[in-house]
């Protein structure tokens, strides 16, 4: 009997673009900038589209928060090795800080979103030091416990405005400033990001998710590569958060609501973990999901699980690593 | 003696439950030399170079550095001070190529201070110092081994890829887990003059191992560990010959 196998195999112009050969033809430039280009027009050109659904230009600014946190989640779980269940955390507090700053001390907006950041990633790091030893699941759930806590405490103290928040907030400036501070962010910590990993630093970070006994053995304190990792990772939440109670010109207990924790982790399962565009895009087909499905009432969370529990199952890879592949290799069937 | 002490353990002891793994152990290493542990399986001898190492705690003794007290401080200031360590079961950064796997040692505080093997921790190109310490410790440089995943390696070269870890840091002394097992005569042929080389660079090594062939091929010294006790000391042709040693691997005729 006859079995096939399926074979995978560079595309050619693959191989010829790599190294310094890719700046020998248009073709291969296209090749490697296309796609990126293609992502980063694209994305600017978000709010100049959508001028044709004003509905819809609310939601890019959701989506890049979402982006930002799934990055952070992508981050700590594929490069460091910690499953971080905080993003609810670091957005609270980030937003919780930006009210205070802005209401309470009447900085500027552009002085109380920045400091906010800032503060609330030095904030976050600080507070979640203790749990930092933990691993895998147990690091999830404690980080998943901070912001239960964080409502909890301001509910019962009656502080920061109880259980009406903060309100009062400056706007930004005007709508197009609005849009782009956050898109402009997310492609520059995307960026960033893919960057940072494959510097020494980052790799010294990586490490400690491969084998942490042999960074310690390397003279290295695995507890504060850590805590570096985590605080930057915060940064990108907190900056989220404060951006986001500026947006909605308050800041109040869902600033903690778990949907900030959670459906940044489902965008990295589908945008595929590891790849830290994945993540991105992972959000910018979720949240906009979650948008339509609104209309469905309190059936779109059926709806949203089946979708989820589909892709785990069936392409559990996640969409970049499928469409990397796609993109970089054919394949065919060939007889064993 | 005109020789320098560079570590000194006294009175080790450690149990895990009811089993004493480790009984007052002892033992004096001079600046330099070539110090062989040996013992049955079980006899406690990992457990001994993770005392003084720092990732366990033992229950009683002391490690003195240079006359320095470092018991019980944790493993990444005791490797920061200059005592390296390989590991039993091996397990490189797997997600990085082989010359990105000495990136991390390259980049510690302590090749910072020192400037790691060929001073590649102080200034310039890690990329580049890296692999020329693979190339030194038998990487091919212009094959591909250097740039493959080290979860991809075979076994000899895992085994190397550990040992360039510990040089990469410019240690004073490294402690090899048992470097040697799961090598082929031949592929430890390979690996003796490299021993040889670290030594002449100045380095303690202190060698745990099973192939008692090999290891007294380059051992100064030989200490031998049986159910957590020290059993015998001194020359290895004296030590293979002591009663203990014999029993201990032969298993005890007495019974
Ligand atoms: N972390 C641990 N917890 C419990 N028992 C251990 C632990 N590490 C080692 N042991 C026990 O201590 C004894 C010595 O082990 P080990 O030092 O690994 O021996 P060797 O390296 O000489 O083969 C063994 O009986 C082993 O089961
Ligand atoms: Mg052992």
């Amino acid at each position: 009997m006859e079995t096939m196998r399926k074979e995978r195999i560079d595309r050619g112009v693959r191989v010829r673009a790599s190294g310094l050969y890719a700046i020998s033809s248009w073709r291969e430039m296209l090749y490697l900038m296309g796609p990126p280009l293609a992502l980063i027009i694209g994305v600017i050109l978000l709010p100049v589209i959508l001028e044709l659904a004003p509905y819809w230009k609310r939601v890019i600014n959701i989506m890049c928060v979402y982006a930002l946190l799934a990055l952070s989640f992508d981050f700590l779980a594929n490069y460091v090795g910690l499953v971080c269940l905080g993003g609810a955390f670091f957005v609270g507090v980030g937003g919780y800080l930006s009210a205070i700053f802005n209401v309470y001390l009447h900085f500027p907006v552009y002085l109380s979103i920045p400091l906010a950041t800032i503060c609330g990633a030095f904030i976050c790091t600080f507070l979640l030091m203790p749990c930092l030893p933990l691993r895998g699941v147990y690091f999830a759930i404690v980080t998943l416990m901070y912001p239960l806590l964080a409502t909890r405490v301001i509910e019962a103290l009656d502080i920061l405005g109880g259980t009406n928040g903060i309100t009062g907030l400056d706007s930004l400036p005007n709508e197009y400033v609005e849009h782009y501070a956050i898109i402009l962010m997310t492609l520059f910590f995307l960026y960033a990001m893919r960057r940072f990993v494959n510097q020494d630093v980052g790799l010294v970070i990586r490490g400690v998710k491969d084998n942490d006994q042999a960074v310690k053995a390397s003279g290295i304190s695995v507890t504060k590569m850590k805590a570096f990792a985590v605080c930057i990772a915060a940064f990108m939440g907190c900056f989220g958060g404060a951006y986001m109670s500026h947006m909605y010109m308050w800041s109040g207990l869902s600033m903690f609501a778990l949907d900030f924790s959670i459906i940044p982790m489902a965008s990295v399962v589908i945008g595929g973990g590891g790849t830290l565009l994945g993540a991105i895009i992972g959000s910018f087909i979720l949240v906009p999901l979650s948008e339509v499905l609104r209309n469905f009432g309190t059936f779109r969370i059926v709806i949203y699980c089946a979708l989820l529990t589909g892709f785990i199952v069936f392409k559990s890879e996640g969409i970049m690593v499928y469409a990397m592949r796609k993109y970089h290799q054919f394949e065919r069937w060939v007889k064993v | 003696m005109s020789e320098e002490i560079i570590l000194s353990v006294q009175g080790i002891s450690k149990t895990f439950g009811g089993l004493k793994a480790l009984a007052d152990v002892g033992f004096d290493i001079t600046r330099g030399e070539v110090y062989g542990i040996i013992g049955p399986n079980g006899s406690g001898k990992t457990t001994l170079i993770n005392c003084i190492t720092g990732f366990i705690k033992p229950n009683s003794g002391r490690v003195l550095f240079k006359e320095k007290d470092i018991t019980g401080w944790q493993p990444h200031k005791i490797a920061h001070i200059g005592i390296s360590r390989t590991f039993q079961i091996m397990r490189p950064y797997y997600s990085l190529p082989a010359y990105k796997n000495l990136i991390v040692p390259l980049w510690s505080p302590r090749a910072k201070t020192t400037g790691g093997w060929r001073g590649g921790g102080k200034h310039g190109d890690r990329d580049t110092v890296a692999v020329d310490i693979l190339e030194e410790i038998g990487f091919e440089r212009d094959s591909r081994v250097p740039y493959k995943l080290a979860s991809t390696l075979p076994t000899g070269y895992q085994k190397r890829l550990e040992l360039a870890r510990c040089m990469a840091m410019r240690p004073e002394i490294i402690f090899c887990d048992e470097v040697f097992s799961g090598l082929s005569m031949s592929e430890i042929a390979g690996m003796l003059p490299l021993i040889e080389k670290m030594k002449s660079e100045g380095i303690t090594l202190i060698m745990i191992e099973h192939r008692l062939r090999e290891l007294f091929r380059v051992a100064d010294r030989v200490m031998a560990l049986n159910f957590g006790e020290k059993i015998a000391e001194g020359e290895s042709s004296v030590v293979i010959e002591n009663k203990k040693v014999k029993e201990a691997y032969l298993g005890s005729e007495e019974v």
